[in-house]
């Protein structure tokens, strides 16, 4: 069991996701950042499906309860075991009772957390990664127990990977969305030209961004949306949808962001900025 | 029937297929028909999502991009070549209990004066229909119902509850609903109903499908809590009418 002694700000598990039920309004969720836990997985030579611990802001502070290996990836947040200080992108070994803490978040907004062999909950509908009204609770609070096989002795084939350059980023690839063609050039201008600061709104369902643009009349049918799928209000207010999002929405659907910039977007908080680019 | 169709990449890994902008039965029933076909035939499910709505259908790879010109073209003539399907296919109208009482009702009273109906009168315009479900989303199990009486079309509450609980029913322009679940919400609370749309622990989580029908009926708020405790128990059976369709 990996013991939770605090819980950070927002810790949750994550694997690749929940399919086949987003015509049930169920969203796929898994992870904000696909990069930083492809690479987790990757050094632990994981399934690339293995749930893994996404903390968002704070990290958590854990109690190994079993010998393993594990690695830290996505959000620089200055992990120390026990009192020894460790770097990302590494991969150590955890003895029995071992504590991880982190002292405080340098550069980034997501980290990962992931043991060798994954975490083992039960998960619902096919997955483990958490989400309110399907799992059993949304996120992991003080005590909580999370469960994981023993490695006392691994090989790993490479101990350290390349830190991840997507958290330097700041610029948003985007291809046009489904009503993109409904903008006027004064809209265009304004969302091309600009730089975009996140607002405080903002989490595994969405980020809502600082700054309008001009707004619009067009009433439109629901439709569906995907992670990535940008949303402008009749207000100019700009959505995001993340992970988490909702399935379906009304709102015209101006842009959509490449997988690579959901990652990148995911590691922003509120403040940073950000701006889009068409592929 | 065939309809226009216009396709158009939606990101790299998902099509968006549009048929004519509006809110129509037999619109939906082509897109869901042109749906079972691809599943059945071309498009495996552990490798694609479908989400039909209102009058799009979209269509998600999991896990890779996709050659959308090529795709683009192949299922323009998948759809020109599909037929009719001769097995129709089953539609089912489910018939859920709601309780208009007072106690679940918090906007019974405001809605009534808007629309000048009695209480009574209300409840018969909001029952008599069979709405049909045009699309699931916005939340786990939330249901886009079509055909609400023109008689009890009120606007969305201008400040929006930050409070809805699980089983509201509630009324907002053209349309009616459920919440699945305990969230915040605009639309104006008529009733509850104490069946539960979504439930986790089962596949499919929620029982209702799109193009199936949704019939209300009115129960007492002792029915309310016995059909609510019967639940918690497992041993209320959900009630469906037989189908024609």
């Amino acid at each position: 069991m990996l013991k939770i002694l605090h819980a950070g700000f927002f810790t949750t598990l994550q694997d690749l996701g929940r399919y086949g039920h987003r015509d049930k309004g169920v969203p796929i969720s898994g992870p904000m950042d696909e990069i930083a836990f492809g690479n987790a997985n990757g050094l632990l030579q994981n399934h690339p499906n293995a749930a893994v611990l996404e903390f968002t802001m704070i990290g958590p502070t854990v109690q190994f309860g079993e010998p393993t290996y594990f690695t830290i990836t996505g959000a620089h947040m200055q992990p120390v075991l026990n009192q020894t200080p460790l770097k990302g992108h590494k991969v150590y070994k955890a003895q029995k009772d071992d504590v991880l803490t982190f002292k405080g978040l340098v550069q980034g907004y997501r980290g990962y957390l992931a043991v060798k062999g994954g975490f083992g909950t039960p998960g619902a509908l096919g997955s483990q990664s958490l989400y309110g009204t399907v799992t059993q609770i949304a996120r992991f609070h003080e005590n909580d127990e999370i469960p994981y096989g023993a490695c006392p002795n691994l090989s790993p084939s490479h101990f350290n990977v390349m830190q991840e350059s997507h958290l330097e980023e700041s610029t948003l690839l985007v291809s046009k969305g489904p009503e993109y063609n409904h903008l006027h050039d004064r809209q265009l201008e304004h969302l091309f030209a600009k730089d975009f600061t996140v607002s405080k709104d903002n989490d595994r369902m969405a980020y809502q961004l600082g700054e309008t643009i001009p707004g619009h009349t067009i009433s439109m049918l629901t439709s569906a949306t995907l992670p990535g799928t940008v949303q402008l209000t009749p207000s100019g207010r700009i959505i995001i949808l993340m992970k988490d999002g909702q399935t379906t929405g009304g709102y015209p659907r101006i842009l959509q962001l490449t997988q690579r910039a959901l990652s990148i977007l995911s590691q922003k908080k509120m403040g940073d900025s950000v701006n889009f680019k068409l592929v | 029937m065939k309809y226009p169709l216009h396709i158009r990449p939606f990101g790299s890994r998902a099509l968006l297929l549009q048929w004519p902008n509006r809110v129509d039965e037999a619109i939906l029933d082509d897109i869901l028909e042109f749906r079972h076909f691809l599943t059945q035939e071309k498009l495996p499910s552990n490798e694609w999502e479908t989400i039909p709505v209102y009058h799009s259908l979209t269509l998600v790879n999991r896990v890779r991009d996709i050659d959308a010109p090529k795709l683009l073209e192949k299922l323009q003539q998948w759809y020109r070549d599909s037929k009719a399907t001769s097995a129709k296919r089953k539609r089912s109208t489910w018939l859920l209990p709601v309780c208009y009482d007072s106690s679940f009702g918090l906007d019974l009273e405001i809605v009534c004066d808007q629309v000048q109906l009695s209480k009574e009168q209300l409840i018969m315009e909001h029952t008599n229909t069979s709405y049909l479900v045009y699309g699931i989303g916005f939340l786990p199990g939330f249901m886009y119902l079509g055909g609400l009486s023109e008689k009890i079309i009120v606007p969305r509450k201008k400040e929006p509850r930050l409070k809805v609980e699980k089983g509201a029913v509630g009324l907002a322009a053209k349309q009616t609903g459920i919440y699945p679940q305990q969230s915040p919400g605009g639309w104006n609370i008529i009733g509850n109903c104490p069946v539960p749309i979504f439930n986790p622990e089962h596949t499919p989580p929620t029982f209702v499908a799109i193009g199936d029908r949704v019939k209300f009926h009115a129960i007492s708020k002792a029915e309310h809590e016995l059909i609510k405790i019967q639940n918690q128990v497992g041993i209320y059976t959900f009630k469906k009418e037989p189908s024609d369709a």
